[in-house]
């Protein structure tokens, strides 16, 4: 009995965890979503250092030295200029992470704010919003991408605005609907009540409530977005010569597939990894930070 | 039934409207002169004078959008500015090889990814489960291009068991009629050009149909877990029905609708990927026509490509929904 007393005590004593940490305790537990998180910080590292680690530079050309397969001077053989394709590589780790992050970051802001401004006026502006977000996503995203870069022209920035593009209604509509559900709280009542203004509502009590999907669907998104970033490469729309972007280098190695095979396999498998990565970690985190979105 | 068919037809108006606006904005929002942009930078002041004609550029943009409008309503889908011929005189063999390698890479992802799904569920936490899952997990992660570029290096040029790109042996070329060529090869009893075909369908079709099988069986995993878990199994085994017919008919009967909305989804999404199956595998499909197309700056045949696999897209979205309608009573019901 006394033991029983201590230990309710005891529960009592000991203060409730963030939910942060209690994210974490879970997602530690998952030992994929941890390899995840090792591939992504792996990669992360390899962008940050690419100038430190990078064995050759990206543009050092040797003409004697072309297509060579894999060796002690050139783990990953070189490429019809007889550039480094390790050191392409590992650059081209800066690019790909750059362009999912920052395409990412762009989707969100545009189509949170369109899917606050929708969930939460709702009427005409949340009908001609919706019906937006409608359109686009009758586009296969790839397709729409390449609608918008043969506006603006083929180039790295222009791949990364469309990437971004097709990915606002994702979030926007994610953000709608989380809004519709916030927006029935008691605490938003009592905030209209008390004379909130709408822009403090919701920056401060809606948004904030939302946060979580966005950033389990973030982190998927750059997954996808660094695929469709190689893909544009890969047909000529994305990044150009010289740039070591991974699905650019597949591109301008895939008339050697007899010759020099390596040439197309290591770009390839980098993008495979950081994809699987973002898979992992965002998998990982859905079932860590949102349990009802949690997946069987 | 008919109420929701013809709420869900009418929904499709309003985004048809607006792809029209898009794909008409292609040509127009490009920044600068559009038909000095086509013909770039070396092309005489009357070419660039005659292509803004051509291509009515030389209009308000309202009267460029009517006309467009009009034009698409009378089944013109306008000139082609490499081949000089008209887009639908040429597109229909184009369509006809997409058709066919979407419709047998869609057949393998559903069939090999809803059988993974169930031995999965099935046996889940074997090996089986395991390897099943890793490999869908690595599937979703591949991109497409990378994968065909690696088969054609092992299937084609090492093993030397199936050709490297096309159609059909281009020196013994494949008479057409439909243009489907496992149909046009079957129709004249010609079993040896049936194999042709075949053999230059599978590298193409298992790429473009890695990541749907991947996510369809990952899909179908997790729903028949959850089916399985039902009282109405546990019934129905109590009762001595074999654990075959219980996985095969009583739980992916129930499982069904959740993975038909992602097979439905994943048929929209393999349009997009064909694209890039297509270029790297040489195959003459509208995916191909495209990407000449961009290469070209043949906008008339980029603007058309585009709308007809959107449109494709949204009529088979349309389809998934009226089907699982059909098959789930409740969502007729529920707005």
């Amino acid at each position: 009995m006394a033991e029983l007393a201590r230990n309710t005590e005891l529960q009592l004593d000991t203060k409730p965890k963030s939910p942060w940490i209690e994210a974490w305790v879970i997602f530690r537990r998952n030992r994929l979503a941890v390899v995840g998180l090792g591939i992504v910080i792996f990669f992360v590292l390899l962008a940050i250092f690419a100038p430190f680690i990078a064995p050759y530079g990206i543009n050092e050309q040797d003409l004697s030295k072309r297509l060579l397969p894999p060796s002690a001077d050139n783990w990953f053989g070189t490429d019809d200029f007889g550039r480094d394709i390790l050191s392409r590589v590992i650059h081209g780790a800066r690019i790909s992470l750059w362009v999912g992050f920052f395409s990412v970051l762009g989707s969100v802001i545009i189509g949170a704010l369109l899917g606050l401004i929708a969930g939460y006026y709702g009427g005409l502006i949340d009908t001609i919003i919706s019906r937006f977000f409608d359109i686009l996503l009758a586009f296969p995203s790839i397709l729409l991408a390449i609608a918008i870069v043969s506006i603006l022209g083929p180039s790295l920035q222009n791949a990364l605005i469309a990437i971004a593009v097709i990915n606002i209604p994702n979030f926007g509509r994610l953000i709608r609907s989380r809004v519709l559900s916030v927006k029935q709280e008691e605490y938003i009542l009592a905030a209209n009540a008390i004379g909130m203004s709408d822009g403090r509502i919701i920056f401060h009590h809606v948004l904030p409530n939302s946060i979580t999907p966005i950033i389990v669907q973030g982190t998927l998104a750059i997954a996808t977005a660094i695929i469709e970033a190689a893909a544009l490469g890969f047909l000529g729309l994305g990044a150009q010569a010289p740039t070591p972007e991974w699905g650019k280098m597949l591109a301008d190695a895939k008339g050697y597939l007899v010759q020099a095979p390596g040439t197309l396999f290591f770009p390839g498998l980098a993008i495979m990894l950081t994809v699987l990565g973002f898979n992992l970690l965002g998998d990982g985190l859905r079932d860590a930070l949102d349990p009802k979105m949690k997946q069987q | 039934m008919l109420s929701y068919t013809i709420r869900r037809l009418l929904s499709v108006i309003p985004v048809l409207i607006g792809m029209t606006i898009i794909v008409f904005a292609i040509v127009r929002a490009i920044p600068g002169d559009p038909a000095q942009v086509i013909l770039g930078q070396r092309a005489t002041a009357d070419a660039i004078a005659s292509l803004t004609k051509e291509l009515g550029l030389d209009q308000p943009w309202y009267i460029q959008y009517f006309d467009y409008i009009k034009q698409l309503f009378s089944g013109d889908l306008g000139t082609s500015l490499r081949t000089k011929t008209p887009i639908m005189e040429e597109v229909w063999p184009y369509i006809a090889a997409t058709l066919e390698l979407t419709f047998v890479a869609m057949l393998l992802a559903v069939f090999i990814g809803v059988n993974a799904g169930i031995i999965s569920a099935w046996f889940s936490n074997s090996w089986f489960d395991y390897l099943a899952m890793v490999l869908a997990l690595i599937g979703v992660s591949m991109p497409i291009f990378w994968l065909g570029l690696m088969e054609q290096w092992a299937f084609s040029i090492q093993l030397g068991w199936l050709p490297t790109s096309g159609r059909e042996n281009i020196r013994d070329p494949i008479d057409s009629i439909t243009n489907l060529y496992l149909i046009d090869t079957l129709i004249q009893g010609n079993f040896g050009q049936f194999m042709t075909a075949v053999k230059h369908l599978i590298l193409p079709s298992v790429a473009l149909a890695t990541i749907p099988m991947a996510i369809i069986a990952r899909m179908t995993r997790s729903t028949m877990l959850e089916v399985m878990k039902s009282d109405f199994i546990r019934t129905a085994r109590a009762k001595g029905v074999s654990m075959f017919w219980v996985v095969y008919k009583h739980s992916l009967k129930n499982a069904f609708i959740p993975v038909l909305t992602v097979i439905g989804l994943q048929t929209g999404l393999l349009l997009g990927g064909a694209i890039l199956t297509e270029t790297i595998f040489a195959w003459p499909g509208i995916g191909r026509y495209l990407y000449d197309a961009i290469n070209y700056r043949d906008y008339p045949v980029i603007q058309s490509g585009i709308l007809l696999i959107a449109t494709a897209f949204v009529f088979i979205n349309l389809i998934v929904d009226l089907l699982y309608a059909l098959v789930d009573p409740r969502i007729k019901y529920s707005k």
